[in-house]
């Protein structure tokens, strides 16, 4: 770039135009854009899906779709959902908001940026298209437990296999531009111990995400081998293991779980602050939280597989460690509540979805720690029950925190406030709709409901009914959500630099819209 | 498939009416776990229900002081924003409080659980088998060994007829145990992970193929008890349920004697004749029971999936052929080798029904014996 230094008006280029532009983008607003528009499209579309499972589940017996479709819809809507939505959400959060937050110009490497994103688009098309391969698409869970996902598999399960490895590549590349970038280009001034929480949630999951993807990456392969090349990883009948199989995917699906709500966290941290008005209470205890939730992730993650058959000795270690993880989520519970004490607080939409979150995300994280405790889980284990309780981590948890990050962060993408009367309707539109549909759940787990089945015996049919009315209700106000972020983008009432009354940090210096290039010259952090 | 679509949301709008309008047929709202009629099915609801309490009582502390401070300290009520923040006292107080109640949670846990998982002394062993999508039941100590079928009537799953009560939960073949005395359960499975559970026993535990997983149970009183498959294993998953039917000592031994008489029966009948319409009749139930799951009831099969049997190469050419692969199955594959599975009337019935039903039409007739020369 030595060229650049006797260029004097460089910094005036706005956005190129036409397609090329997103194509070709190596700009961290264009690509957490990008990332964001495909997370939303893929929530639709997983929606979508559930809006098929809950049509089945309306009523016992056979309704809308044969029981192998079901298990494809199950299937694709978790996979969709984790892999497409709620993960590339996240990034697109990372992408605009980390450099804006300590004050960098752009991600530290801006075309493997561009890369990582563009794998996404085929990765999940490939995935998709699975829909309409002969033989259906991949139909055993989004965990796929091996031998159904091996010798009992269809065959697009290959491709699937694939989806998930580059899947893979570009989360791994995502996560290693957050660390470059946390690390390398800070403005000055920015210490570590001084960058916003949303900053340090996500450099700490993106260490989950480089330890965890490529455990993930060896499951898969070592399916695609047992599948086409003769292996028997999994097959106890050439010496394997089908448990192994288990050990492997959750020593990447248990820190995947915080891979989705740890930045969660880091929004709500931001959120709440500001709308209180208030410092929050204990930023370097929360740090440390954090950081012991991701260490402790690692060490636990056989508590997915209490009732497979693991020695007591290991059951108990599992239980005892699982349970301290409610030691730091406590922790972080109690600060956003030492943050709102004896503030000021308003009821903006972004604060709104932020105070739903706390009081959701703890009653999952609650029915998280009935779950640790192993004899209780021989009863809990894979019925509603924990349906309901990672739809109150992942949807009211994770989903709801991007909400409120778009609520809360697009004026300053867009320019334009968005609509506080629509934001309240989608708020409450959801929130109500979303305990109908998933607090039910519970109780139908806890009567002795298994997760995925398309069909069910008449005790669990009124409470299956209540959730899918709820369920429905939850779709349309997603769909009604589109309506609100295009009128943000095409119009509203401009928002000025700051934005919100009580917010701090750096990417509220900047002008809103934030130009297409921000601190070129890096600013003073005292 | 729009049309079943349209029905199914048709059915949807209907329930829908149903419930809000004039009540509902089933009007049952179950919202807590089973407490169960052993031992450990009782201290396991216990434990649940004292972590259960723990949790809201945590959760109402936490909430009181969020709904306090939400109405409170408002702007709009003209609150001031405090100062302070950053408190290593109240830090270390608020991790220590949690840490002393999860060990006192964790001393009940870690009871309950070596209770559960002491296999230890038991007085019988009974093997348990999962299949797609049926149990099988091997006693270990007195021979009888029997396959466990889902027998909820097509017609109920499909809408067609009226639901029982007992929709979903009805087998064949109940798995039958005597009461107070200590049976283990050895699992395992012939084919993917499966999982069998029986919410009045307490516990679930997976099915392995290739390993055995060991549970027991000690039951006190009579009675019928109903479980499920917990395990996703394919297309049928929800359609495999468990019956336990617990018996006195004296009925339980009464039933031992029937299983081996029912046991002589079954071998006697493998030598005598049948004609072509007693083959089709027992036929067309036993391919509906074991068959109709993957080839479905028109033999149609699901394209890529599950072969079909009308028109197939198997059910019009060689008998021989078509026998072997009823008996010993295809491996690597779902099909199951019902050798083991089927009597050998019922899989001479079945085989003849393959190749004259679904406009086969071969006019074979395939005999117990030919099965017996098979196997």
């Amino acid at each position: 770039m030595s060229t650049a230094t006797t260029h004097d008006d460089h910094h005036d280029h706005g956005a190129p135009s036409g397609l090329m532009r997103w194509v070709t983008t190596t700009n961290h607003k264009d690509i957490g854009t990008l990332y964001l528009w495909f997370a939303f499209t893929m929530l639709l579309i997983g929606g979508a899906m559930a809006m098929v499972i809950r049509a089945e589940l309306f009523q016992p017996g056979m309704q809308v779709v044969d029981p192998n479709f079901f298990n494809t819809m199950t299937t694709m809507h978790g996979l969709i959902m984790v892999f497409g939505a709620i993960m590339p959400g996240m990034v697109g959060l990372a992408n605009w908001q980390i450099p804006l937050m300590i004050g960098a110009p752009d991600m530290a490497l801006p075309r493997m940026n561009n890369w990582s994103f563009w794998i996404l688009p085929f990765a999940g098309t490939m995935l998709l298209s699975t829909l309409f391969m002969e033989g259906g698409g991949p139909a055993f869970g989004w965990t796929f437990y091996a031998p159904l996902s091996t010798t009992f598999a269809p065959a697009s399960t290959d491709f699937f296999i694939f989806a998930i490895h580059m899947l893979g590549f570009s989360s791994i590349m995502g996560a290693i531009n957050i660390i470059a970038t946390v690390l390398n280009m800070r403005a000055p001034g920015m210490t570590l111990m001084k960058m916003p929480l949303f900053v340090w949630t996500w450099f700490i999951t993106a260490f989950l995400l480089i330890a965890v993807m490529p455990v993930l990456a060896g499951a898969v392969t070592m399916m695609l081998t047992d599948r086409n090349f003769g292996t028997s990883f999994f097959d106890a009948a050439g010496g394997g293991d089908p448990v192994l199989f288990q050990h492997v995917f959750w020593f990447f699906g248990h820190p995947e779980v915080y891979i989705m709500i740890l930045p969660a966290f880091g929004v709500v941290s931001e959120i709440i602050p500001t709308f209180a008005r208030k410092k929050l209470f204990g930023y370097s205890s929360m740090v440390y939280a954090t950081a012991s939730i991701a260490f402790l992730s690692f060490i636990v993650y056989a508590h997915h597989m209490f009732t497979t058959g693991m020695p007591v000795a290991g059951e108990l270690y599992f239980m005892y460690a699982t349970i301290m993880i409610a030691v730091p989520t406590a922790v972080k519970v109690f600060n956003w509540t030492a943050t709102m004490w004896k503030g000021s607080m308003t009821f903006e939409t972004p604060m709104l979805w932020a105070i739903a979150f706390v009081f959701l995300f703890t009653i999952g994280g609650f029915t998280g720690l009935m779950m640790g405790i192993a004899p209780a889980d021989m009863q809990y284990h894979d019925t509603y029950f924990i349906v309901a309780h990672f739809h109150y981590v992942l949807v009211t948890g994770a989903l709801f925190s991007i909400f409120a990050a778009f609520y809360y962060w697009a004026p300053k993408w867009t320019g334009h406030m968005v609509d506080e009367r629509l934001g309240k309707i989608h708020f409450w539109w959801s929130v109500i709709s979303v305990n109908v549909l998933f607090f039910p759940q519970h109780f139908i787990g806890l009567a002795g409901m298994p997760r995925r089945i398309p069909d069910y015996s008449l005790q669990f049919a009124d409470w299956n009914m209540i959730s899918s009315l709820g369920g429905f209700a939850f779709g349309v106000a997603q769909v009604f959500f589109i309506y609100v972020i295009i009128k943000t983008i095409r119009g509203g009432k401009a928002a000025t630099a700051e934005v919100w009354e009580g917010a701090h940090g750096l990417e509220w210096t900047i002008p809103s819209p934030a130009p297409y290039h921000t601190f070129e010259t890096a600013p003073e952090v005292k | 498939m729009f049309a079943k679509t349209l029905k199914g949301a048709l059915y949807s709008l209907w329930g829908a009416v149903l419930l809000l309008g004039a009540g509902n047929s089933y009007a049952e709202y179950p919202i807590n776990l089973t407490r169960g009629v052993t031992d450990i099915s009782n201290k396991v609801f216990d434990l649940h229900m004292l972590i259960f309490w723990i949790c809201v009582v945590a959760c109402v502390m936490v909430f009181a002081v969020l709904i306090y401070s939400i109405f409170t300290h408002r702007k709009s009520k003209g609150a001031v924003a405090a100062e302070f923040h950053e408190s290593t006292t109240v830090e270390i107080i608020w991790t220590t409080i949690p840490f002393l109640v999860l060990v006192a949670m964790a001393v009940p846990a870690t009871t309950t659980l070596l209770a559960l998982e002491d296999t230890r002394d038991a007085d019988m062993s009974i093997q348990v088998t999962g299949y797609q999508w049926k149990w099988k039941y091997d006693y270990l100590d007195d021979d009888i060994s029997f396959f466990s079928v889902l027998t909820t009537p097509r017609e109920q799953i499909e809408g067609d007829a009226p639901k029982d009560d007992t929709y979903l939960m009805d087998v064949d073949n109940p798995i039958v145990v005597p009461i107070n005395k200590k049976i283990r359960f050895l699992i395992t499975s012939n084919d993917v992970i499966h999982s069998w559970w029986v919410p009045d026993l307490g516990w679930k535990q997976d099915a392995v193929p290739g390993f055995i997983n060991d549970a027991w149970t000690e039951l006190t009183e009579p009675g019928t008890y109903r479980g499920k498959c917990a395990e996703l294993c394919g297309k049928d998953h929800g359609f495999m349920p468990i019956v336990l039917v617990a018996k006195t000592q004296e009925d339980y031994d009464a039933w031992v004697e029937d299983q081996k008489d029912a046991a002589a029966a079954a071998a006697d009948a493998s030598t005598q004749t049948l004609t072509m319409d007693e083959l089709m009749a027992k036929g067309e139930a036993a391919y509906n029971t074991n068959c109709a799951a993957c080839h479905q009831a028109n033999g149609a099969g699901i394209p890529g999936v599950f072969p079909a049997i009308a028109g197939s190469a198997v059910a019009t050419g060689d008998v021989a052929k078509h026998i072997d692969i009823g008996v010993n199955g295809v491996a690597g594959t779902s099909m199951q080798a019902f050798g083991e599975q089927l009597s050998a009337v019922d899989l001479a019935a079945v085989i003849t029904y393959q190749r004259n039903a679904f406009g086969n039409d071969t006019g074979d007739m395939v005999q117990p014996a030919d099965i017996t020369a098979a196997k």
